[in-house]
């Protein structure tokens, strides 16, 4: 039978002791699965993990600045790269490397 | 010999992630293109002592923050900033949590809203370093507790305990960047009868009854340095 959710105590208080370690993939697998089956379980908790990966993504998102080319370029000729060298790694970012 | 076309391949894709990071931390464009040059120069002298198959990426914020730290930091030195506390979800329970009418669309699409670049850097950038640069490590380029506290030469715990406060600290600046630009809403008030009472309660509780609850760690007070 479910509980009502209280925050503050039991499995509700306890899940959300470790939201940023959850969040985080630091736990041990017992205790991750602990939560994990308390989030299938309780709706608020739920919504408020998500809400936290939300903002997380949203934060990381807003933090992404463009590399000035001028930059780019001293960089690449003060350590031997040529830029003129066509699509190498001089040229750009691999964004899987983000 | 360090294999100058290899440390080309592998570490100008990285570029962008360190100069978004050398950004947040000098928190200005002509700093964060040296430091990121600087960074660049040092790695590629130190390459063949790089180990082949750990993480380049890591070391190479090792040697950002590290030169940050030693030659950057030094002349832009503000005042110690008072440290406020903020409760864990601080935005969750500002923006109204499960009851708010603002929350009926995604949350996502509602945060990126609410909080655009500039609100978003102005309050990363407002963080201490010790916490911006945990906060940073972890929650934009994606670092490992263990990652980061090799990459800041500090105990896993002391990483833990910074991202902790870094991260509520960050939401309540969030909050207090939002709310200075007007872009917040109408705090959530589900009676109208007494609203004006109950939302200045509401609005001084934070503020007033958090330091109580939680009492401020020695490591915040005496650990200011990176």
């Amino acid at each position: 039978m479910e509980e009502p959710c209280d925050p503050r105590s039991g499995s509700c208080g306890d899940a959300l002791q470790d939201l940023f370690v959850y969040l985080d993939g630091q736990l041990t697998v017992e205790r991750r699965l602990v939560i994990t089956s308390h989030l299938d379980r309780c709706s608020p908790c739920f919504e408020r993990f998500s809400f936290e990966i939300e903002l997380r993504q949203v934060v990381a998102q807003r933090c992404r600045d463009t590399v000035p080319e001028s930059l780019r370029m001293r960089i690449a000729e003060a350590i031997g790269c040529d830029p003129g060298a066509g699509l190498g790694p001089c040229r750009g970012d691999d964004p899987s490397a983000m | 010999m360090a294999d100058q076309q290899s440390f080309a391949d592998d570490a100008m894709p990285l570029m962008s992630s360190l100069y978004s990071g050398a950004l947040r931390m000098t928190r200005n464009p002509a700093d964060a293109e040296d430091l990121v040059q600087e960074t660049y120069l040092k790695a590629y002298r130190a390459y063949d002592r790089f180990e082949a198959g750990t993480n380049l990426k890591a070391w190479m914020y090792r040697i950002l923050t590290n030169t940050f730290i030693n030659s950057y930091r030094k002349k832009q030195r503000r005042p110690t900033e008072t440290e406020f506390d903020a409760d864990d979800l601080y935005l969750y329970h500002r923006l109204g949590g499960a009851e708010g009418a603002t929350m009926n669309r995604s949350a996502e699409d509602e945060l990126l809203d609410l909080f655009g670049e500039a609100e978003v850097k102005d309050a990363v950038e407002s963080l201490a370093d010790h916490y911006r640069i945990p906060v940073l490590l972890a929650d934009v380029e994606g670092f490992s507790y263990k990652e980061i506290a090799e990459i800041l030469d500090v105990p896993i715990g002391t990483v833990m305990s910074r991202l902790h406060r870094g991260r509520k600290q960050l939401q309540k600046r969030l909050y207090d960047f939002a709310e200075a630009r007007r872009l917040l809403p109408d705090p959530p008030s589900p009676v109208t009868a007494a609203a004006s009472t109950a939302a200045a309660t509401f609005a001084a509780a934070p503020s007033t009854a958090a330091p109580s609850t939680e009492a401020p760690s020695t490591e915040a007070e005496s650990d200011h340095e990176i």
